[in-house]
């Protein structure tokens, strides 16, 4: 801190103390003590901010893994050498690395330091007097002189009406009467309030970060249902560092319909989705029987108790039927993942395993999978691709395969494609391609008959928890707040001195009175307002000829 | 909702005319800055040019009997005298003033025009008219010339240097307007779900603003540097003193900076709501930061012993790199949540 508002016991840039050379014990405290010193000076603090900036710009440059795992994988492929190195730096989570958090560790220390002997001198400056009226007031930067009609007891009446609101000290120094009066205070305050609001935000996101999650699924938009009793219900999650996810709020959500509007090229206009909802209330009261509505759209999460569901993304599922030759049906319906995100062209495969089958060997023989691409509005033709998101046309171009799908291996596999090593044994089959549109039926070799039945849509929602929000929106508030005070209000040091004067012409009482302002913020105008104190109180006596002044510009 | 394609195309006329009449009035504030005349220093002790001053202040503030604090302070305040008026005195208006007189009114033509054709713009597209670059971009702009006049308004009276100042602020302005009226210009649509949001209107107009106003103090900061190094000494004889410039940077970052801050946090809000956390470093909020703690360096540096001129200054331009860099840089390049350009 440079520039303290009232004196400081010492500025704290000085340069440090001569050398001395202490020895042992006393030696580690002045190093310590110096250390301090540094750390919390303005030049240091100044620092600390460019370091902060510098080192956030990668973040910003580079992909990040918690924004693009993808990203962050093609640079590796661009970048084979320059890639592990970064790596190793932390480059592409740079706001999770230790270095990031050493600096923004190191300013809040710093802020902390230099704050609080700031807000100690604060409060002392605030009981104390203005200080005296200084001997010579025509070296202010702003400063008048005039004589003016009246005692100087009425003078300083007048003063003391036209200084309502300033903090005033009036002296008397054997027969020259003085008022000292300052104003500008809350700008210090609002400037602690900025620097102390700054931690608390900080303070705030760090719980965010310690209790909160994020996960996400995906729901059926067909009266299928998710409740938050354990991770294992998400298809991602992210859990804050003190998460285990043993004590989640136990909602449920049930989506009964999806919808969105296009424009004609395309670009969607608004997404909605009906719900029904049990709060964590409802379900630990046992009142599992009714659903709360709601409509879930971007930009209007569901907010319950703690969390709110968002409805990140959507996309189709195909629904088909299976109907072996031994009369056994199966109906499937998942998720296929939208490849393109502006025609939602999307590909899947959903796996139907053959029921009614006690022999393993036989019934992993006949598994089933519909592979392929499901346009929403297709192009029609041999090859199918879709020209438009809405559901306006569907047809899926699906390839039927026939074996070992590999479920039970015990090794997880996507939901989005068959295990490419079965097709590559021989024991996952092709056969069948073929072109279908909702209600269309084929036939295999072997009977097997395969229904295209419909298309259900499915949302992703997410689901999120942070208990530091409310904390963090507070202390952004008085941020903001702090900072219109520093940056508006402007203190000022305004002094008066009277002296009677010889009596006018008409034996009227006179006085001499001279005035000085001093600004003492940075670059703050004070011209105009001490043009003001000027005009009203030595006004009257404007055609008295001893006035002069000397303000600022402005 | 259907777009009216009369009413943009009227808004693109608009937006047509505005260019060319700022360009006009850049033109003559050209012509005023050249025709101008060197200031003609006031008394030299009177005006405390700096940086002399700066070094001497130490001598003259110790009467303020308040300790070191103030040393500095005293010296700027002294530097507030403006020089004694010197077209007063003179009776006809001198050539330079009567462009510069039409410059202004020019500016101000064209920003009617340029504000008439950001309405026409949200009437024709019924939304808020700030959805893609072109539009946010065309807004800053504006933003930009609208503080350009407040400041050159209330400063009439007392700085009448800075008018002919004019034509700094108009030629990155235009850069800025050409850019955004091709490269940049997309046609008048609707939004994607995202962007539905009242949300959307306090913190992209907020940013908007505050862009617009960080351009003032740039350019200015800019002018000091090259008024303080002296070079090229025909041209910076003629720009205001380096104090008025340096007084102009920190008068209107002042302003813009809490306006920043409230856009940042308005965005915090409606990042919260639309894509479920209030602050993800995407790429556009990373860079919103790096530019907010610049700022927030520069308010730093005008408090520190060492820093207060030069170093500020070059904070200042650092900042509005930063701003310019968000507004182009990121949309553009790096895919992000926020790369609703509208370029393709
Ligand atoms: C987290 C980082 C920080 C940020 C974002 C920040 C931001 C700001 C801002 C925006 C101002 C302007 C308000 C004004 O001029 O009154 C300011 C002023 C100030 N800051 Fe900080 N600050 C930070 C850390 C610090 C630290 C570490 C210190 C102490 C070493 C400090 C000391 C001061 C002081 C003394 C002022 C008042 C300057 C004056 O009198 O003009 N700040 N700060």
């Amino acid at each position: 801190m440079s520039s303290p508002p009232t004196a400081p016991p010492a500025p704290p840039e000085a340069p440090p103390e001569p050398p001395r050379r202490p020895r042992g014990g006393r030696a580690v405290l002045a190093l310590l003590r110096n250390a301090w010193r540094g750390l919390t000076s303005m030049r240091t603090a100044l620092v600390l901010l460019f370091l902060l900036a510098l080192a956030s710009l990668p973040g910003a440059l580079l992909p990040q893994r918690s924004l693009n795992q993808q990203l962050v994988d093609k640079y590796f492929a661009d970048y084979p050498r320059l890639a592990p190195l970064l790596d190793k730096i932390g480059a592409f989570e740079i706001f999770a690395t230790p270095w990031f958090a050493a600096i923004y560790l190191l300013l809040m220390i710093s802020l902390i330091g230099c704050l609080t002997p700031r807000s100690l001198e604060y409060l002392r400056a605030m009981r104390q007097k203005p200080v005296a009226t200084p001997r010579n007031l025509s070296r202010m930067p702003h400063h008048a002189e005039a004589e003016v009609d009246g005692t100087p007891d009425e003078v300083l009446e007048r003063v003391r009406g036209r200084l309502k609101g300033w903090r005033r000290a009036e002296r008397d120094e054997g027969g020259v009467r003085t008022v000292s009066a300052e104003r500008g205070f809350l700008r210090e305050t609002g400037n602690l309030v900025f620097h102390v609001s700054l931690v608390g935000l900080l303070v705030g996101i760090a719980v965010g970060k310690l209790f909160g999650y994020e996960g996400q699924v995906i729901v059926l938009a067909d009266g299928n249902q998710f409740c938050n009793t354990s991770i294992l219900g998400y298809d991602s999650f992210n859990p804050g560092l003190r998460v285990d996810g043993t004590d989640l709020a136990p909602f449920c959500i049930k989506v009964d319909s999806f919808s969105a509007e296009y424009l004609p090229n395309g670009q969607p206009e608004q997404y909605t989705a009906q719900l029904g909802y049990q709060s964590a209330a409802d379900v630990r009261s046992g009142d599992t029987a009714t659903w709360r509505p709601d409509t879930l759209s971007v930009n209007h999460p569901l907010r319950l108790d703690g969390e709110r569901v968002y409805l990140l993304n959507h996309g189709y599922a195909p629904r088909f039927t299976v109907t072996w030759p031994d009369g056994q049906q199966r109906t499937g319906e998942i998720q296929w993942q939208p490849v393109d995100t502006t025609t939602y062209l999307s590909q899947g495969a959903t796996k139907f395993e053959r029921p009614g089958i006690a022999d393993d060997a036989t019934r992993q023989k006949s598994s089933i999978a519909i592979t392929g691409l499901f346009a929403p509005t297709s192009s029609g033709g041999q090859v199918v691709t879709s020209t438009y998101p809405d559901l306006l046309a569907p047809e899926a171009a699906i390839d039927v395969m026939r074996g070992d799908l590999g479920l039970d291996d015990g090794r997880g596999q996507s939901i989005f494609s068959v295990d490419q090593s079965k097709v590559d044994s021989g024991e996952l089959v092709r056969v069948a391609r073929e072109n279908m549109v909702p209600g269309q039926e084929i036939t295999l070799d072997d009977g097997t008959r395969i229904r295209f039945d419909d298309v259900t849509q499915w949302v992703a929602l997410q689901v999120s928890h942070d208990p530091g929000q409310v904390t963090v929106l507070v202390f952004a508030i008085l941020i903001l707040l702090g900072l219109g005070l520093s940056l508006s209000i402007k203190r000022r040091r305004f002094w008066v001195r009277v002296v009677a004067a010889e009596p006018g012409t008409d034996g009227r009482a006179r006085s001499r009175v001279e005035l000085g302002g001093l600004a003492r913020t940075d670059r703050a105008g004070y011209g105009e307002e001490f043009d003001r104190l000027r005009a009203d109180l030595l006004e009257p006596a404007a055609a008295s000829t001893a006035a002069t002044t000397r303000n600022g510009g402005d | 909702m259907p777009v009216d394609p009369m009413l943009s195309e009227y808004s693109d006329l608009l937006f047509k005319g505005a260019l060319t009449v700022y360009v006009l009035a850049m033109a003559f504030h050209a012509v005023e800055y050249v025709t101008s005349r060197a200031r003609v220093r006031a008394v030299a002790a009177e005006a405390a040019p700096e940086p002399a001053a700066v070094g001497a202040a130490g001598g003259t503030g110790s009467t303020a009997g308040s300790g070191t604090a103030d040393h500095g302070r005293v010296s700027e305040e002294n530097a507030d005298v403006p020089p004694p008026p010197v077209k007063a005195s003179r009776p006809t208006r001198s050539r330079a003033d009567r462009f510069g007189r039409m410059g202004v009114s020019l500016t101000i033509l064209a920003v009617l025009l340029h504000f008439g054709s950001i309405v026409l713009r949200g009437l024709a597209t019924v939304r808020w008219p700030l959805g893609n670059m072109y539009e946010f971009s065309s807004a800053v702009c504006l933003a930009a010339m609208v503080a350009w006049l407040v400041v050159l308004q209330r400063t009439s009276k007392r700085t009448r240097g800075l008018r002919k100042l004019g034509v700094f602020v108009l030629a990155p302005v235009l850069v800025l307007m050409f850019l955004a009226g091709t490269v940049l210009y997309a046609q008048a649509a609707p939004v994607v779900p995202a962007l539905r949001s009242y949300w959307l209107s306090v913190h992209v107009t907020t940013v908007t603003l505050a862009s617009g106003l960080f351009f003032v103090p740039g350019v200015a900061s800019i002018l000091y540097l090259m008024k303080r190094s002296g070079k090229p000494a025909g041209f910076v004889a003629k720009l205001p003193e380096a104090d008025v410039l340096d007084r102009l940077a920190y008068r209107v970052t002042v302003v813009a900076f809490p306006m920043y801050t409230f856009a940042v946090i308005a965005g915090a809000i409606w990042a919260e709501a639309a894509w479920g956390r209030f602050w993800g470093w995407d790429p556009k909020e990373t860079v919103a930061f790096v530019a907010w703690v610049i700022y927030a360096a520069y308010l730093h540096a005008r408090a520190t012993a060492g820093w207060r001129h030069v170093g500020a200054a070059w904070i200042n331009i650092l900042g509005l790199a930063a701003i310019i860099f968000n507004l182009f840089f990121i949309n553009m390049v790096v895919a992000g949540l926020h790369s609703y350009a509208g370029l393709g």
